[in-house]
């Protein structure tokens, strides 16, 4: 039997999350031996080359682009993991959306302190640019998400025993400390 | 400004504890507690201007802004929604020419709805300057509303006034009594006194003792033991308080106020024999702000009580002093909650204490007190004068007693029905003259909606416990929108917010209803709000956050089949929308709004 297959990707986060996955340390070697990985910043494959097992996506959606590669992992996974707080709430970028992003855009691009001169008032709207969405999504409001990892970010004991409770269909076991923050 | 808000806090004792005093007394005199207000009655006072804006804006009927010199307050419980009240809502706006939430530029008028005012057997009805306008129409809108244009005070827009107190000239409502059915307990012959003197013969064990052997239980729907509170009570060292929960909130009860407004007495003689038994000197009567129409009349009561020396100084030349006064809420339905009611006795949130300790411990002013509904200090009343084992002859073998029933919604005889424990609901919808019932929602919203297949059970504490607030929904109601829907916009307004589960569980609830009666939810959804609400329920310090859930568990229990006709049986189904998602930035920056896939 092939092993399971991988695939892992960020949408509106900060790549926190995929170096919590880098945290199991030496047992990524182990991780190799139980699985394949396919389209992931890890190894730098940029589209899906084969159907996969398991989805595991960090960040939520805050433009037409996340969605699209949200629906590309829906289509191409069996299984999806959300993984973090910015997949399963939205998280910090979600800050925003008690705002408007009219005004959002304009504190970015044009009244901001960080802007510096933009004196022909200059907006993003080239049309290869993704949209900004009028607010962050979780992505279980796009689509259907199976399991959810917590934390920012989660602890790499919680998503090694995941992945491997998911592959090799053992029994999740959770010790208290693994999803408890406070 | 200034001189009135000093002469009202002094005359209020000048001290924190009367806060709400002192709040209903401004907002009365100013039609709102402005900054300035707070800041005054702060510094009279000793305290900051958060303490005092803290207590300010917990209740609905305190505000920032001055309401109309017209306030109406429409009540918009489920009952009123069925009696028509969208009716009333509409011409009060054609009328006035704003909406609901609004003020009239000329500040004649201000519009808002609030939570069941307790004439549930007479909606639709609305407070305007705390007077009470039952059975609204059209027409009498508009016949108030040219008042309101001619300046009339709202004590004289109407001159038919109701039943037996209700007509008394301290009162002059407009309120009926609907009293449909007497039994000897609360609502039969009452001779003022005679309790009292029979318990103040014996020792005050021997009552407490009479109280526990009679099996009486709370009839606020706790249903707590009464004796043994009384007891615990009484085994306490300091001098404890006696308290009367009159603070009946649970949309669809309105008994309380019957016996508020016709056995007024009857309900200070058992607080009175209460204080006897646990060795209380002082009483207090929380009293809900929607009910601020029988405030002279209580009082007269009060002192007529103390002429007779069944009040007061050494009562009926036994060496007994007790007294009791009045503590008006400012509306909110959390007060119920005994420990919330302290706190707003005590002019503070009215958020519910963690417990232990109890309030027999450590209650008002953190003093020994016993709460007890106004039914239970009545019950007790006819308890001592007639002794234990007639009383428990009544109802069943586990719920002595008589309950009174509010009884409203879809029948042809609304009202209060003092009936023995043990009927069933089948019975009772024969006795109220109603037809073609789709279900009961027995002790209101935070109760059991009870479907027909189940008519046959029992009111009674063994099967059936209630408050007794009963409302009957027709086969013709739509029972998600018209029931459900509006249960759970309530819990929403009136949690706390102390408990983040109670807090946000309540709105995603009722949200979640919302899409289903949209026709956006799926089967799953179902049992995730049974998860949610179970979560909530075990994760809520009080009653609230604990049976708020119950308008969805047990509509979802006992009426699947009306929800899976509601929802799609898809694995997953998204209410997501990219074009609108998208349509505000690209306008923005200039863009045509299209995704290219």
């Amino acid at each position: 039997m092939s092993k399971p297959v991988i695939a892992t990707a960020s949408l509106a986060g900060c790549f926190g999350c995929h170096m919590s996955v880098l945290d199991i340390d030496d047992r990524i070697l182990k991780l190799i031996e139980l699985v394949e990985f396919n389209k992931s910043p890890i190894n730098d494959i940029k589209t899906f080359t084969k159907q996969c097992d398991i989805g595991i996506i960090e960040g939520g959606c805050c433009n037409t682009e996340n969605i699209h590669v949200l629906k590309d992992f829906r289509k191409n996974c069996k299984i999806l993991i959300s993984l973090g707080e910015c997949a399963i709430m939205g998280g910090l970028p979600a800050m925003r959306n008690g705002i408007p992003v009219k005004e959002c855009i304009e504190e970015a691009y044009l009244g901001g302190p960080t802007v510096g001169e933009n004196k022909e008032k200059i907006l993003p709207n080239d049309e290869e640019l993704p949209i900004i969405l009028d607010k962050v999504y979780p992505l279980h409001e796009i689509v259907k998400i199976d399991y959810y990892l917590p934390g920012c970010p989660p602890r790499a004991d919680l998503i090694w025993q995941a992945v491997v409770a998911l592959v090799t269909g053992d029994e999740l076991n959770i010790p208290y400390e693994l999803v408890k923050f406070d | 400004m200034k001189e009135k808000i000093i002469s009202i806090v002094e005359s209020n004792g000048k001290t924190p504890e009367r806060l709400m005093d002192i709040l209903l007394a401004v907002q009365e005199e100013f039609r709102c507690v402005s900054d300035e207000a707070v800041s005054l009655i702060a510094s009279e006072l000793g305290i900051s201007e958060a303490d005092v804006n803290q207590t300010k804006t917990f209740y609905h009927f305190f505000t920032s802004k001055p309401v109309g010199k017209y306030a109406v307050y429409m009540n918009n419980s489920a009952t009123s929604v069925m009696s028509g009240m969208h009716e009333v809502v509409d011409e009060f706006e054609n009328q006035a020419g704003i909406k609901f939430g609004e003020t009239s530029p000329d500040g004649l008028i201000s519009l808002d709805y609030t939570a069941c005012i307790g004439m549930s057997d007479q909606e639709p009805a609305a407070l305007i300057n705390s007077v009470v306008f039952t059975e609204l129409s059209r027409e009498k809108v508009k016949k108030i509303y040219a008042d309101m244009k001619a300046g009339k005070p709202v004590e004289s827009m109407f001159s038919e006034y109701g039943d037996g107190n209700n007509a008394d000239p301290l009162v002059k409502s407009m309120v009926k009594s609907n009293i449909r059915k007497a039994w000897p307990v609360c609502l039969g012959e009452y001779e003022v006194g005679k309790g009292l003197e029979k318990a103040l013969a014996t020792d005050s064990k021997s009552v407490i003792e009479e109280v526990k052997n009679s099996d009486l239980r709370g009839r606020g729907g706790a249903g707590f033991p009464t004796g043994l509170k009384w007891l615990f009570c009484s085994q306490e060292k300091e001098t404890p308080y006696v308290m009367c929960n009159a603070d009946e909130g649970e949309p669809g009860t309105f008994k309380d106020r019957i016996l508020l407004t016709e056995r007024t007495a009857m309900i200070f003689e058992g607080m009175t024999i209460a204080g006897y038994a646990i060795g209380a000197k002082e009483g207090i009567l929380y009293l809900r702000y929607e009910y601020r129409y029988l405030k002279a009349f209580v009082e007269k009561v009060l002192e007529d009580l103390r002429s007779k020396n069944l009040l007061g100084k050494n009562i009926l030349g036994k060496g007994f002093d007790f007294d009791i006064r009045v503590q008006f809420g400012a509306g909110a339905y959390v007060c119920g909650e005994e420990s919330a009611l302290i706190e707003s006795t005590e002019g503070k949130r009215g958020e519910p204490r963690n417990r232990p300790p109890f309030p027999t411990q450590r209650g008002y002013n953190n003093k020994p007190t016993i709460i007890n509904n106004v039914e239970t200090f009545c019950s007790a009343v006819k308890i001592i004068e007639n002794g234990a084992d007639w009383y428990k002859k009544l109802g069943t073998e586990e719920s002595s007693g008589t309950k009174l029933l509010s009884i409203s919604g879809d029948c042809k005889l609304p009202g209060v029905y003092e009936v023995e424990w043990g009927m069933t609901i089948m019975e009772m919808l024969e006795m109220v003259g109603a037809e073609d019932v789709q279900a009961v929602q027995v002790s209101g919203p935070s109760g059991i909606c009870v479907p027909p297949a189940q008519f046959d059970r029992k009111i009674a504490i063994e099967d059936l416990p209630t408050g007794g607030s009963m409302i009957v929904v027709g086969g013709h109601r739509d029972l998600l929108k018209d029931i459900v829907l509006n249960f759970m916009e309530f819990f929403e307004d009136e949690s706390c917010g102390s408990c983040i589960t109670c807090r946000s569980f309540n709105m995603i609830l009722r949200k979640q209803i919302q899409r289903v009666i949209e026709g956006k939810s799926i089967k799953s959804d179902l049992d995730n709000m049974v998860a949610w609400g179970e979560i909530m329920k075990n994760t809520s310090r009080c009653g609230l956050g604990q049976s708020s859930a119950n308008p969805v568990f047990t509509t979802i229990q006992n009426f699947r089949d009306l929800y899976e006709s509601m929802v799609k049986d898809v694995e997953f189904k998204s209410d997501f929308d990219i074009d609108k998602a998208i349509a505000e930035s690209c306008e923005y920056v200039g863009r045509p709004a299209k995704v290219h896939e």
